[in-house]
């Protein structure tokens, strides 16, 4: 089972030719995943934005999965402005605060939010087999298109069977806290999580071989550049000029 | 006796899963076409396995396996059988994988080599065929168990395949549901072999049932005169019948 709630839509996002939107999605998250300046990164999260608002998602379903990404970086936060050395920002009690951490600290927050939605509005609003034959046409070898593939549905798989686990530890009343009971049950939940992940994934392998999948995918959706395609791509092509100014031109590294 | 060989013949096979004890042991079987047969044993008897032993996806430790009159062994050999006989998950959670319906019953039939359209005419048919008009765009995972295991029956069924596996095609289903499927499969025109802990729905279905005890197949007589008490739920006195 596979939740793709992105790929059902009908936004102008959804109509574009998935090897344009790849195209530019990759372009676009290569940029911006180099560029270090404040004004090109919050120019970044603002054209993620954009696209997130023309691909018509929901606002709930994406911030939930900003909040997930954002607990990561949130860890970031924590540990590099202690540990960077440099110029000490704030001092508190024996604690310093290091300039040079809170900086990288906000451009990887930035970052990968920036990158997360524009993902979030480019690609998974294409479904698996789509975003598989439109690599493929893309020329990616097939083995690779494979393991991009099952590795995204794994992910998805993952997350389902984590929730049924959390559940069944829930309803017995499990409640966690910072004692043994916890860390065990927490283990005991991810050791379960990985093994039924892969009965899963097994499983369902061996249907898709009963269907006579030849590790080949098709897909009902018919490709094709159009004047819609022309103009997207040339809109994603101006907002990458426009980092790129920022980043290496106008700041003049 | 039918003289044509058998479609499914298991010899002498022998299955076990890594580490764990003998599952199938000297397990005869044959299968014939047109055979209607019926398979009732307890959980974990080995049933599932048996069925994944045919379609080529455990390979038994031992014994030899014939389809349509031929051995097969090989990944290659398996996968020239596969679309000729279609099996039925017991979780149809594991055989949906497509975000849509009309994506998922199509993927069967587009591996088989069929056009886009040709694909597209097929999987509307058998969507229309089992009752599911206008279910095409529905998001797989959002569909109840019921429609699940209709969209996964489609599924299997768009392969036109010449022989069924199911694998306890009714489990969690209501009684409205169960009767639909119960109708659905008695009216193929299709050989198979169903799996069912429900004695009735075997009866109704199957001219033949068999359990499985030991790791062996069995025709077991008790279980026919079991089940022809089960045959008449309306009669006064359950009876034996010499
Ligand atoms: N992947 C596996 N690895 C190890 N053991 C397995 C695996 N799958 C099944 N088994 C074991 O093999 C035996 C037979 O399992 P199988 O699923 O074939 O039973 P079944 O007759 O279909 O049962 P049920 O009626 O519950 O579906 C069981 O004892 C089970 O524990
Ligand atoms: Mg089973």
């Amino acid at each position: 089972m596979l939740q793709e709630p992105f790929a059902v839509g009908n936004s102008i996002l959804h109509r574009i030719d998935p090897r344009m939107r790849i195209a530019a999605a990759t372009v676009y998250s290569v940029i911006v995943a180099l560029s270090r300046h404040f004004p090109t990164l919050a120019t970044a999260v603002g054209a993620s934005l954009a696209l997130i608002m023309l691909a018509k998602l929901r606002p709930r379903d994406v911030v939930i999965r900003l909040i997930i990404v954002n607990s990561f970086t949130l860890l970031l936060w924590l540990v590099l402005p202690l540990t960077f050395q440099g110029s000490v920002a704030i001092s508190i009690g024996p604690l310093s605060v290091y300039h040079s951490g809170l900086i990288m600290s906000a451009q990887i927050t930035l970052k990968s939010n920036a990158i997360l939605m524009a993902l979030m509005a480019l690609i998974a609003t294409m479904t698996l087999s789509t975003l598989g034959s439109a690599l493929n046409r893309l020329h990616l070898p097939d083995k690779i298109v494979h393991l991009l593939l099952m590795t995204y549905r794994y992910i998805f798989v993952i997350e389902q069977e984590f929730q049924r686990l959390m559940r069944a530890a829930q309803i017995r009343g499990f409640r966690p806290g910072t004692n043994l009971h916890t860390y065990k049950t927490y283990a005991y939940i991810v050791g379960m999580l990985f093994v039924r992940s892969a009965l899963r994934a097994d499983r369902v392998y061996k249907a898709m071989l009963c269907r006579g999948f030849k590790r080949k995918f098709y897909c009902l959706h018919q490709f094709r550049t159009g004047k819609e395609e022309w103009l997207f791509g040339t809109a994603m092509g101006v907002a990458v000029m426009v980092l790129i100014y920022l980043e290496w031109l106008k700041a003049g590294v | 006796m039918n003289s044509a060989p058998p479609i499914i013949h298991l010899k002498d096979i022998h299955f076990s899963y890594p580490g764990g004890k003998a599952v199938l042991n000297h397990l005869d079987f044959k299968f014939y076409r047109g055979d209607r047969t019926g398979l009732i044993a307890p959980n974990g008897s080995g049933k599932t396995t048996l069925f994944h032993l045919i379609m080529g996806l455990v390979k038994p430790s031992s014994g030899k396996i014939e389809l349509f009159g031929k051995p097969v062994s090989t990944a290659r050999d398996f996968e020239d059988v596969r679309r000729r006989i279609g099996l039925l998950f017991q979780d149809p959670d594991d055989q949906l994988f497509s975000p849509t319906v009309m994506e998922d019953v199509a993927f069967g039939p587009l591996n088989l080599g069929k056009s886009k359209s040709e694909a597209q005419t097929i999987a509307h048919r058998t969507l229309a065929y089992l009752g599911l008009e206008g279910f095409e765009d529905r998001i797989t995972y959002k569909l109840s168990g019921g429609e699940k295991r209709l969209v996964s029956l489609a599924t299997v069924l768009a392969m036109e395949p010449e022989v069924l596996l199911l694998d306890e095609p009714l489990n969690g289903l209501d009684v409205d549901t169960r009767a639909k499927i119960e109708e659905i499969i008695f009216n193929l025109d299709l050989s198979y072999i169903i799996i069912s802990h429900d004695i009735d729905f075997l009866l109704s279905t199957t001219a033949q049932i068999y359990t499985i005890k030991n790791g062996k197949i069995l025709f077991d007589d008790k279980l026919q005169i079991h089940a022809h008490r089960h045959a008449h739920p309306h009669g006064q006195y359950p009876h034996e019948h010499e």
